[in-house]
This record gives C-alpha cells, sequence and structure tokens, in this order.
C-alpha cells in the first residue's frame, strides 16, 4: 500500500474486473494481505502471531456462535446446559473444549505479541496507534474471557464474578452502588448472567472492529521487522502473499498441534476443577482464582495489603489497572531512537532479566494461594513491574548507547547493500 | 516508511515467482493448500452435525396410554415426541362413512383397516399434525369443527380429513399419520 | 511531561508496596504464621491404582464400569445423587436395550399421579435421570447433620485428580495418628465427623461407606475387595464425570495426525517458497 513498488491489482478475469469496479473487496484483499503488500523480508516467527491471535478470535466467533445455540442463561440452568452440551449434543464436548481452551491458547498468542512489542519497541513513531489499538483490543479481550468464564455457573464463575464486580466496590463513595448496578442485584444471579451473556457474546464483534483499525493502521507505515531499521528500498520487502502466507501457513499448523493436543488430551488442565461444581451463594472454593491468563493482574491486586493514605483494597485496583494502562503510554515513555532490543544493550538486560523474570513470578503468584511467602514475592515483582515501565525504561532510553544499526534490512539479510555505498550518508540519518 | 531516493535504482525483482512455465516446487504448494482445504472442510462435520438433534432429543420415548375410559364417539389428545396424537374411539356410523368411501377416488388411498389395528378397528390412532404444513387439526376436542367429512379439519389453510383421518379435501398431500403402536392390553396403548 | 508524570506515578506504586512488604515482613518475621493441621496432614491422592481409561489411549473397562456402577447403586445411592446422567446412558456400559428399560424402571422417580395429580413415585424410563434420594436439599441437609451430600455425576472432574481422588478418599479413612492429636487437637474429628487424610480439612462428615469385603455381590466374580469396589466406583464415576472421555482421546488421535502431516507439507511449501526469494538474491 504505501510503497511506490507495491504491485497493482489487475483483474483479468471479467467477474473480478466487475468486482473491482463495483466493490473493489478483491482489491482490498489484495492490498491488505496478498501479493499487493510489501513486507520486509526479514521477519522473524514472533511476527506470525498476529495472524494467530486473529485466527483464535474466528474461531472462538466460531464454536461460541455454536455453543450458543445449546447454553441457556439462566442460573437455574445454566450449568446443566453446559452439561447437556457435554454429554447430549452432537460433537459438543468438543465444541466447548475447543472454547474454553481456545481461550487460553487466544490469550497465549496475545501474551506474545505483545512481548514482541515490547523487545522490539513495536510501539513506537511511526506505530503509536497500532500499538493504542492493540492495548484496547488486549483490554476488551480480558473482559469478554471473565464474562464467558462466568456463563457456565460453576462455582469459580459465580465466585469470579462476585470477587472481579467487587473490585468497582474498592472506588470511594460510589463504588457498592456500582457494583449492585453492575450485577442488577446483591450477589451475581440471573440478572448478572444474562447481561454478562449479552455483552459476552456482542463484545468479540466489537473486537473484530478494532482488529480491521489496527490492521489498517498496520497498513499506514507497514510492518516492522525484527532489525528496527525502517524500509528503504524494495529490496528490504517482499510480498505478503505467497512469502508470508506460507510461512503463516505453517505457523498456523504448528499452532493448531498444541492447540489440539490440549482439546483432545488436556482439556481441564488449563482449567479449574471447581467450576464442574454448581455455583453455590452460600459456600465459597477454599482457594479461588482467576483463569491463568488474568494470574499477573491477579497478584498484583493481591500484592497490596496495607492501608496507606487510601484503603489497601483501593492501591490494589488501582495498581491492577494502572498496570495495563501504562501500556497506553509506552511509546511516549520510551524515547530511544533505537527500536529493536537488538542493538539496545541495557534495555536488552532489563527486558531478559528483568521484565520476563518479573511477570514469571507475577503469573506465578497470582495462581498460588494468598499465602507467604507468595504474597511478599509479588510485592518485590510487582514493585519491579511498576520501575521497569515507568522509570527504567525512561532513564535508559536517555543514557544508553545503543549498538551500530546494519544500513538497511538488505545489508542484515545478505551481509551487504550496495545502495549503503552509494550514500552512507543515509546510515548516520538512522 | 517511504523509500529513499536510492530505492528505484536497486530494485530487484525480489520474490516475485518466475513466471516460466512449470515449476518443480508447485506439487509440494498444491498439496499444502489442498491439506488445508482438506481441514477446513472437516471443520464442517461437527459443525452441521452440532444442530442435528441431541442424544436426549433422540432417545426414543414411548407414550403409555390407558383408554378404558374412551367412550365410543370420543377422542383424547396425548403427546408424542412433543407432538401431538390423536386417538379417537369411532362410532359405527363413523366406521361406516369411512368404508363407503371409494379407496380408489382418494388423494393418499388407504382404507381405516389399513389405518388401524387388527381386532381393534374401532380405534383410530393418528398424529395430530397436518400432512400440509405442520398444525394441529380441530376435531379431537368436544365441540371443535370436524369439517365437512366429520373427521378433522386444519384451519390454517382449510384441510379436511374424514372420519379415518383420510385427507379429502383441502392443501394436504397425505393422510395424517398413524404412529406405530401397539395394545400391551385391551385397554393399553403404548405409542412409540 | 509524560515521562515526569510516569516516574512520579512508578516511584509512587512501588514505594506504597514496597512499604507493604516491609510490613509484611516485619509482621511475618514476629508472628510467624502458624501452621495448619490441613497445611501438615493433608494428603495429595494416592498414585498407586492405574485405571484403563488413563493415558493418551485409554479406554472403559466395560466390566469394571458395571461393577461400579453396582457398588453406586447399593452403596452411593443412599445419599448421593447422580443428576447429570440418564438411566439411557447406561447403554454406554454395554446393557442392551431391554435391560436399560428393566434398569430404570427398578428405580423410583419423582411423578404425579395420574388421576389425582399429586406428587408420588414411579418406575423410572430410559429418558429419566437417576433419582436424588432426597426431595430437597432441607431434606438432604437434615438427614444428614446438616452435611448436604453432594450430587457424584461431576465429582471426578471436580477434583484435582478425581479419579484417584475418589479411590483415595474411599480407601483412606484411618485413625488421626497420635501426632496430630497432640499438635492440633482442634483438628481431630468431632461428634459425627471422621477422620481422612484425603479429604481437604481433614474431617469428613461421611462415614467410611465401604467397610467389609464382600459388601456388593459382583456378578462378575471378582471379590469385591473394599479396594477393588473402591477403584470400580471411581471408575464409575469417571464414566459419569465425561462419558466421551474414551471417544475425545480416539478422536483426538487422527486430528493430531492430520494436524502433523498438513503441517509437514506447509514447511516444505513454506521453504519452496523462500527459496525464491534467496535463489534471486544469489
Ligand atoms: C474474544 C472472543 C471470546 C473469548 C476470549 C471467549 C471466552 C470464553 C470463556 C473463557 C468461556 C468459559 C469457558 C468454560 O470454561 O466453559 C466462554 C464460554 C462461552 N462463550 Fe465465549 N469467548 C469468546 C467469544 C464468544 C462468542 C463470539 C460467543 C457467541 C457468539 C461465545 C459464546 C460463549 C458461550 C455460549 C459460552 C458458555 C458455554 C461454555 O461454558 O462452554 N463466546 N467464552
Ligand atoms: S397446515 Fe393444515 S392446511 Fe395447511
Amino acid at each position: 500500500m504505501s510503497f511506490p513498488w507495491a504491485k497493482n491489482y489487475e483483474p483479468v478475469n471479467p467477474v473480478m474486473k466487475f468486482m473491482d469496479e463495483k466493490l473493489p473487496l478483491p482489491r482490498l484483499v489484495y492490498n491488505a494481505v496478498g501479493a499487493g503488500y510489501p513486507v520486509p523480508r526479514n521477519l522473524s516467527y514472533f511476527w506470525n502471531f498476529g495472524i494467530l491471535a486473529g485466527f483464535c478470535l474466528v474461531l472462538q466467533i466460531v464454536t461460541g456462535v455454536v455453543l450458543a445455540m445449546h447454553y441457556a442463561a439462566n442460573s437455574g440452568i445454566a450449568f446443566n446446559s453446559v452439561e447437556h452440551i457435554m454429554r447430549d449434543v452432537n460433537w459438543g464436548w468438543m465444541l466447548r473444549y475447543m472454547h474454553a481452551n481456545g481461550a487460553s491458547f487466544f490469550f497465549l498468542v496475545i501474551y506474545i505479541h505483545i512481548f514482541r512489542g515490547f523487545f522490539y519497541s513495536s510501539y513506537k513513531a511511526p506505530r503509536e496507534m497500532i500499538w493504542l489499538l492493540g492495548v484496547v483490543i488486549f483490554l476488551l479481550t480480558m473482559a469478554t474471557a471473565f464474562m464467558g468464564y462466568v456463563l457456565p455457573w460453576g462455582q469459580m464463575s459465580f465466585w469470579g464474578a462476585k470477587v472481579i464486580t467487587g473490585l468497582f466496590s474498592a472506588i470511594p463513595l460510589v463504588g457498592e452502588p456500582i457494583q449492585i448496578w453492575l450485577l442488577g442485584g446483591f450477589a451475581p444471579d440471573n440478572a448478572a448472567l444474562n447481561r454478562f451473556f449479552s455483552l459476552h457474546f456482542m463484545l468479540p464483534f466489537v473486537i473484530l472492529g478494532v482488529v480491521i483499525l489496527h490492521i489498517w493502521a498496520l497498513h499506514i507505515p507497514g510492518s516492522s521487522n525484527p532489525t528496527g531499521v525502517e524500509v528503504k528500498q524494495e529490496s528490504d520487502t517482499v510480498p505478503f502473499h505467497p512469502y508470508y502466507t506460507a510461512k503463516d501457513g505453517f505457523g498456523l499448523g504448528v499452532f493448531l498441534l498444541i492447540y489440539f493436543a490440549f482439546v483432545f488430551f488436556f482439556p481441564n488442565t488449563l482449567g479449574h476443577p471447581d467450576n464442574y461444581i454448581e455455583a453455590n451463594p452460600l459456600s465459597t472454593p477454599a482457594h479461588i482464582v482467576p483463569e491463568w491468563y488474568f494470574y499477573p493482574f491477579y497478584a498484583i491486586l493481591r500484592a497490596f495489603t496495607f492501608d496507606f493514605i487510601i484503603e489497601a483494597k483501593l492501591w490494589g485496583v488501582l495498581a491492577m489497572f494502572s498496570s495495563i494502562l501504562v501500556w497506553f503510554f509506552l511509546p511516549w515513555l520510551d524515547k530511544s531512537p533505537v527500536r529493536s532490543g537488538h542493538y539496545r544493550p541495557m534495555f536488552r538486560k532489563f527486558f531478559w532479566f528483568g521484565l520476563i523474570p518479573c511477570m514469571a513470578v507475577l503469573f506465578y503468584c497470582g495462581g498460588a494461594p494468598a499465602e507467604e511467602p507468595y504474597v511478599m514475592i509479588s510485592q518485590i515483582a510487582t514493585a519491579y513491574y511498576f520501575l521497569h515501565f515507568l522509570v527504567i525504561l525512561p532513564i535508559i532510553s536517555s543514557i544508553e548507547r545503543p549498538e551500530p544499526l546494519p544500513f538497511s534490512i538488505t545489508e542484515a539479510v545478505l551481509g551487504s547493500d550496495d545502495s549503503a555505498v552509494i550514500e552512507p550518508a543515509a546510515k548516520a540519518a538512522e | 516508511m517511504a523509500s529513499t531516493g536510492t530505492a528505484d535504482a536497486h530494485s530487484e525483482e525480489v520474490g516475485v515467482a518466475s513466471e516460466d512455465g512449470v515449476r518443480r516446487r508447485d506439487f509440494i504448494e498444491i498439496a499444502a493448500v489442498s491439506a488445508a482445504g482438506v481441514g477446513g472442510l472437516a471443520c464442517l462435520l461437527p459443525l452441521v452435525s452440532q444442530m442435528a438433534p441431541s442424544a436426549d432429543v433422540l432417545a426414543e420415548s414411548s407414550t403409555e396410554l390407558d383408554i378404558s375410559a374412551l367412550e365410543e364417539g370420543q377422542s383424547i389428545k396425548a403427546v408424542f415426541r412433543k407432538q401431538p396424537v390423536f386417538v379417537r374411539h369411532l362410532t359405527p356410523a363413523e366406521i361406516e362413512a369411512a368404508d363407503a368411501v371409494d379407496v380408489g377416488s382418494l388423494r393418499d388411498p388407504q382404507t381405516l383397516q389399513e389405518r388401524t389395528e387388527d381386532g381393534h378397528h374401532n380405534i383410530l390412532v393418528v398424529m395430530g399434525v397436518c400432512t400440509h404444513l405442520g398444525c394441529v387439526p380441530l376435531g379431537a376436542a368436544e365441540g371443535e369443527n370436524k369439517g365437512e367429512f366429520g373427521g378433522y379439519f386444519c384451519p390454517c389453510h382449510g384441510s379436511h380429513y374424514d372420519t379415518a383421518a383420510r385427507i379429502r379435501k383441502g392443501p394436504a398431500p397425505k393422510n395424517l399419520e398413524v404412529p406405530t403402536y401397539e395394545f400391551t392390553t385391551d385397554t393399553t396403548i403404548v405409542i412409540g | 511531561m509524560i515521562r515526569l508524570v510516569g516516574i512520579l506515578v512508578g516511584l509512587g506504586f512501588t514505594f506504597v508496596v514496597l512499604l507493604t512488604f516491609l510490613v509484611g515482613a516485619y509482621t511475618a518475621a514476629t508472628e510467624p504464621a502458624a501452621e495448619t493441621a490441613e497445611h501438615a496432614f493433608h494428603l495429595t491422592p494416592k498414585e498407586d491404582v492405574h485405571f484403563s481409561f488413563e493415558g493418551p489411549v485409554g479406554h472403559w473397562d466395560i466390566a469394571q464400569l458395571q461393577r461400579g456402577y453396582k457398588v453406586y447403586k447399593e452403596v452411593c445411592s443412599a445419599c448421593h445423587s447422580l443428576k447429570q446422567v440418564a438411566f439411557r446412558n447406561l447403554a454406554d456400559l454395554g446393557y442392551s436395550e431391554a435391560q436399560v428399560k428393566a434398569e430404570a424402571a427398578a428405580w423410583r422417580v419423582p411423578g404425579i399421579d395420574p388421576n389425582t395429580g399429586e406428587a408420588t413415585t414411579r418406575p423410572g424410563l430410559p429418558t429419566d435421570a437417576f433419582p436424588s434420594p432426597y426431595p430437597n436439599s432441607v431434606a438432604a441437609a437434615a438427614a444428614n447433620n446438616n452435611a448436604i451430600p453432594p450430587d457424584l455425576s461431576l465429582m471426578t472432574k471436580a477434583r484435582h485428580e478425581g479419579s484417584h481422588y475418589v479411590y483415595s478418599l474411599l480407601t483412606g479413612y484411618q485413625e488421626p495418628s497420635a501426632e496430630l492429636a497432640e499438635r492440633f487437637p482442634e483438628s481431630l474429628p468431632g461428634p459425627g465427623l471422621h477422620h481422612n487424610p484425603y479429604f481437604a480439612n481433614l474431617n469428613l462428615a461421611m462415614a467410611p461407606p465401604l467397610t467389609t469385603e464382600g459388601q456388593v455381590t459382583y456378578d462378575d466374580g471378582t471379590v469385591a475387595t473394599v479396594d477393588q469396589m473402591s477403584q470400580d466406583v471411581a471408575a464409575f464415576l469417571t464414566w459419569t464425570a465425561e462419558p466421551k472421555l474414551v471417544k475425545r482421546k480416539q478422536t483426538g488421535w487422527p486430528v493430531l495426525g492430520f494436524l502433523l502431516f498438513a503441517t509437514i507439507l506447509a514447511w516444505f511449501a513454506k521453504k519452496s517458497v523462500w527459496a525464491n526469494a534467496k535463489r534471486r538474491e544469489d
């Protein structure tokens, strides 16, 4: 789209010519994910995860629409209707396991996609809008998954709904009325279940809309790449199709292998046994945790246990929401002119030895019981988390001395680029 | 970003598939795309069949009826597979009226004998589902319109059934269906 | 500006969470958390039995499921319902249609009197679910010292390592150890409770249900030891929790096989496509 050497769509077939004049949808596809979209030739497999996330969204929508044909959003029969799907509906067990595990794999893919963005600073200019829309997608997906988890109306569904809406009760003065309003009652029941189903059905289509904006925004500057050096010339790129369609096809195969291994052989491993007990408003399970993909944020929530000026509960809620909201500000927090972590020695160290272990610890502690030593460990990790994004990144982006960048993507791939010799000044400019 | 001025001079034909006729690697690429197609088609199986009746719906449930209290000339409605069943104890006049018809002249030729069980030709068991488009015909309850032939009348589009529940007038193509049933005692029938 | 605010906010959160940490560390040092009886004495399920349905090519042991069903029917069903399972599902256990009908008819399920409309019971039909032994939860609580016997349909999925859990629980009743009595006297079973280290809080309201060899007479001649009965009913309850378990694994292999094949093809296709790019460069 954006590069002058992008191939132009030229329909030969009269039907396609007709289409192109009246509704240039084939042209749109051609320019979006076809031969008309030039892409850096050096993308690594980390660049597969965007397509995979899109695939997961479609997978969730397809299996979800099908489940909704059998599911009953009524607190009296919701649990039984899910068991009806598991036992009596043709292939229902498979469709339900695909949807439940699909949510987990969706998050796995999104997390890799986001951390790819962190390492290669994909959030930097000119891609800020892509990044902002991505964070919006992540938030919407979290909301969707949370409400989906309520639908089977097991013990974890019920207590998850209660605890998460309870977060809002931390807001001073209006908190409790807000929680009651959200639930349509004093505790989760039919009113809450029905609205969660309605929203759970609708939000994925909103996500789909934002995904389209995300990709649109991507096509303005084009994809970034592992060197972080922008595309300069045609030899830096290859057409999306067939090069990246082929590569994404292979990536999708690997993804499906792992995903279906879970669906067929470990379908409940990522879930929680308590959700096979029907919701019981009179008894809380001994150890309630959200789904694994919320663990890091849950750990941050639980890290604040001490009233300091404001209640500990409010600190926890503020910190939890802020931990994601800081991502919105990344493009302006990290001012280093170099994108890729490969050429940023300090940044790289903080990424691998700071952020990654910190996230691992938060993942682990979020799933552990709220006991020592887990709480204390997650407090350290929480402190690092905020320091990393809000303090360390801004500081190293001004003091770090980046390593020399390749002149161009072509040079990075082939070891030499003739144009580098012709115009060495360009190197300095970069 | 926008290319630097040097780009045009060095535009190599990177990645442009060679147009020179048969490519040796074509086979593997076609095979991979075909495999994806096969996989995609296989996904249709569960997606389509999940809409077919589920195991609990299919589970054959039989309906047992006690007709000892059913007087001549009366009907009862029962339920079989979520659909109405009409059981009518025919009067001698109704039997006579049914037998008087020239079977050959019927749209769906069948005798009353064929539509009832041996030894119980006065008990007519039919599904209460109009063979036109599925409405429930009138005539089973006291005082309902039995149509021009004294059997059942479907008000939806005006199908008239006679005393043997055979279609005589109106758009319905077939006689009211006789479900499979059996008499387990003289006064008990089990449908299904 | 953003960076300045960011640094301040970041330092703010860090300060508060580290303060919390120090307070917590101080508390932990001065008043170490008391050890609990559950922590010290709870056991994870026994791993020493193997069930035929386990593993990647697991299959049902039909004879075992039939024995387990008999244990459920003669022992467990006195208190526990199985409301997600219908009699018609027994066909999976190798019973013929006539046997299923007869089996269903041997149970009484709630019904209404066709003449008066009053609540009564009638013989079960294949389409009925296994009935609850109690008319409602109040009756269940009243009959059991306030502990409501849970529905067992999904029990093996509602606990970690459920099949082993059920087996361990049934064979795990024992006298509390002297050490427990000494360290946690308040965790000794109170009246109406029974010590069982496999139960989350060690004290179970259910009295040992399987106590004597031969308590259930097996039709296939298997010796009904307590251990055998416990294994059999654990297997049966695994089936009730996931009747599609074996079908799931059997479907999994061809799907994974096809995907592996397709992925290998995709790999070669990708290589062949990219070879063009490399070749043009050379
Ligand atoms: C962003 C996409 C989606 C995500 C992340 C998602 C996530 C989830 C999750 C985590 C559950 C609980 C799974 C369980 O343990 O049973 C669930 C259940 C459910 N979802 Fe979705 N979902 C998505 C899209 C959809 C869509 C588009 C629909 C319908 C049009 C849908 C319909 C349902 C239904 C009916 C259930 C309840 C049945 C069940 O529990 O298996 N979902 N979803
Ligand atoms: S449905 Fe009965 S006449 Fe049309």
